[in-house]
């Protein structure tokens, strides 16, 4: 668990936030710029002094109350910023072992033979281990004015995780590239999130980064919480900023049941059923996440027959808001909602959930003439029908 | 050249060595928090440093003088502690070209300081270099170029000072009196001919000297295929 509550003004702008993080997984700091992502970041690390108290589970790294504060190089973390901010002085190799070295871990791994190294005492994962998650072996000799933006992105990556950190700080780490190499870091990040059990503060301001990353989500607007908890749940709610943006929609946490290789089809079951997705290099029994934007989903009072619209979910409608003249559905889905098999909706039956973020739910965004015509009603029972899946 | 030529050359380099070595122990810490420094006096202190650019040598000298008399604060204080006068002596003239020299060693440190990025030096502390740390591993290293050039302006300076060492030095042959004065002398008794093989010597050894420093800190080209 990480405990910020931190408060410091600015001319023209104040923090405010009293945050409880999860300690693992990645937690999002979402927000537009200027919103105070990177000071609160700047502050949890002690580049950024700011009152009040910092603390990773049981450590206390401020507490202005007890008068107390460790200075940034004694804090156990590591910190990843948008200009990688490698020494140029220093070979990709030396920039890797600057912080090992400072963090008292064995040397013993520092090599990249491979082998058998022994887990190290000090930390979960080893240098090689790290350099082998990054893929950036044949980098170690090469001068950091020499590397692309992403190869640069993920040496720094390497050189944090190299002084075996508790927590993970990163600030925005993919902003400084264009789309492709974007997509180039993406992979290991998520290799990171799956593989390392080391809790990450990912600040950004890229919804897409969010939707596949994040875990837990922290809304901040003009240096407060707007709000904060799991991501699924955070995305389905009309009444937050993300669902009044284009892109809005939820994500949900699938797993790949099987594939049509015929159709080029992908059968992909979570909490709340299956839905047929274009076909994914995933393999049978992987975690993928699902994003179904609001737009791509429409609703029906009856089961639609003889539908070009492979995915039908068995819903039932929460609650409607209004967004600039359109309808904003949140719809629960049903226990059961796969296609063929949802049971008959409105009978008081048990709503799927995901055991990690609650009941699952959708977001529908229809005009409003629709609703007035349809005569919507909360506590409706309803079939939503999504036209499109993408998988991340 | 005549032997009273040789004293002078190794006297000057003498001094000019001494007073570089000393310049960059203290001017690499004056640079480093002048570089730092959010204060409301920074331009005050950066004013201090630099005054010997502007002010005439010779009223350096004429204060440097009373200061280190027998009459002045420092004078007395160097009695005090049983180490006599400073004027006229080699001791009094390091003194002075420390001073003088100055703005030419903590200038290209503070330079060199102030364009290391805020970011390097605290990616260091994020992976554990504590302040000393930090200024020895990241700071010194990237500031080399700068150090280079402030080594060697401070050197050459100091061996082109004539105003200070003639007011606080004298002509001491062995103790004060370096190229510069020679010089001077050679030129009052008209020896042209010894003037010129100095002078000459000096415009030498300021050229190649300067030549040197640009082609060690010219701009290096990135790599092929390095992204900007």
């Amino acid at each position: 668990m990480i405990d910020a509550s931190l408060q410091l003004a600015r001319q023209g702008f104040t923090l405010a936030v009293d945050l409880q993080l999860p300690g693992r997984g990645i937690s999002a700091l979402f927000g537009p710029s200027g919103c105070g992502k990177t000071t609160l970041l700047r502050a949890i690390a002690g580049l950024e002094r700011a009152a009040g108290r910092v603390a990773l589970g049981t450590e206390v790294w401020q507490d202005d109350a007890q008068r107390q504060w460790l200075p940034t190089h004694q804090r156990p973390l590591g910190y990843v910023i948008q200009e990688a901010a490698l020494f140029p002085h220093l070979s990709v190799a030396a920039n890797l072992a600057y912080g090992q070295r400072r963090s008292g871990r064995a040397t013993r791994g520092a090599g990249h033979e491979g082998g058998a190294d022994a887990p190290s005492a000090s930390g979960a994962f080893s240098l090689d281990a790290v350099i082998d998650l990054l893929g950036i072996a044949p980098l170690l000799p090469r001068q950091p004015s020499t590397l692309s933006g992403g190869e640069r992105q993920r040496v720094a990556i390497a050189r944090a995780l190299a002084t075996a950190p508790r927590l993970l700080l990163m600030d925005e780490p993919l902003a400084a590239l264009d789309a492709q190499r974007k997509a180039e870091i993406l992979p290991y990040l998520e290799r990171l999130h799956a593989e390392l059990a080391l809790p990450i503060v990912y600040v950004t301001h890229a919804m897409d980064e969010v939707a596949r990353l994040a875990d837990h989500l922290v809304l901040l607007h003009e240096g407060r919480v707007l709000a904060a908890g799991p991501l699924a749940e955070l995305m389905a709610r009309p009444d937050l900023p993300l669902a009044r943006q284009d892109d809005a929609g939820v994500v949900l946490h699938a797993r790949v049941a099987e594939h049509d290789r015929g159709y080029g089809l992908s059968r992909v079951v979570f909490a709340g059923g299956a839905l047929w997705v274009g076909e994914t290099a995933a393999a049978p029994g992987q975690q993928v996440r699902a994003r179904v934007l609001a737009r791509d989903v429409s609703v029906t009072r009856q089961r639609p027959q003889q539908t070009s619209v492979l995915n039908v979910l068995a819903v039932q409608l929460e609650s409607l808001t209004t967004d600039r003249g359109t309808m904003l559905l949140r719809l629960r889905v049903a226990d059961g909602g796969e296609p063929g098999t949802a049971c008959p909706a409105g009978t008081g039956t048990a709503t799927a959930t995901d055991t990690d973020t609650g009941p699952v739910r959708l977001l529908a965004r229809i005009t409003r003439r629709s609703c007035d015509t349809l005569a919507l009603q909360p506590g409706d029972a309803l079939f939503a029908q999504i036209k499109g899946v993408a998988l991340m | 050249m005549t032997p009273a030529d040789w004293i002078a050359i190794r006297l000057t380099a003498e001094l000019a060595t001494v007073t570089t070595l000393l310049l960059l122990l203290v001017g690499t810490p004056l640079a480093w928090a002048l570089a730092r420094s959010r204060s409301p006096l920074k331009p005050l202190w950066s004013a201090l440093v630099a005054m010997p650019i502007v002010l005439p040598p010779s009223v350096l000298g004429f204060y440097l003088l009373l200061l280190m008399g027998p009459q002045g604060p420092v004078g007395q204080f160097t009695q005090w502690l049983g180490l006599g006068r400073l004027p006229f002596s080699f001791a009094g003239l390091v003194v002075g070209s420390v001073l003088y020299s100055m703005p030419f060693v903590v200038q290209p440190l503070q330079q060199a300081f102030e364009a290391i990025p805020e970011r390097t030096l605290e990616a260091a502390a994020t992976l554990r270099a504590g302040p000393w740390d930090r200024f020895f591993t990241v700071a010194l290293p990237l500031a080399r170029p700068g150090l280079l050039t402030a080594s060697v302006l401070g050197f050459a300076h100091t061996v082109g000072e004539f105003g200070v060492v003639l007011m606080i030095g004298g002509n001491i042959p062995g103790a004060t009196r370096v190229l510069s004065v020679a010089i001077y002398d050679h030129v009052e008794a008209a020896e042209f001919a010894d003037a010129h093989r100095l002078s000459a010597t000096l415009v030498v050894f300021a050229l190649v000297v300067l030549v040197a420093l640009y082609v060690v800190n010219r701009p290096r080209r990135a790599a092929p295929g390095a992204a900007p």
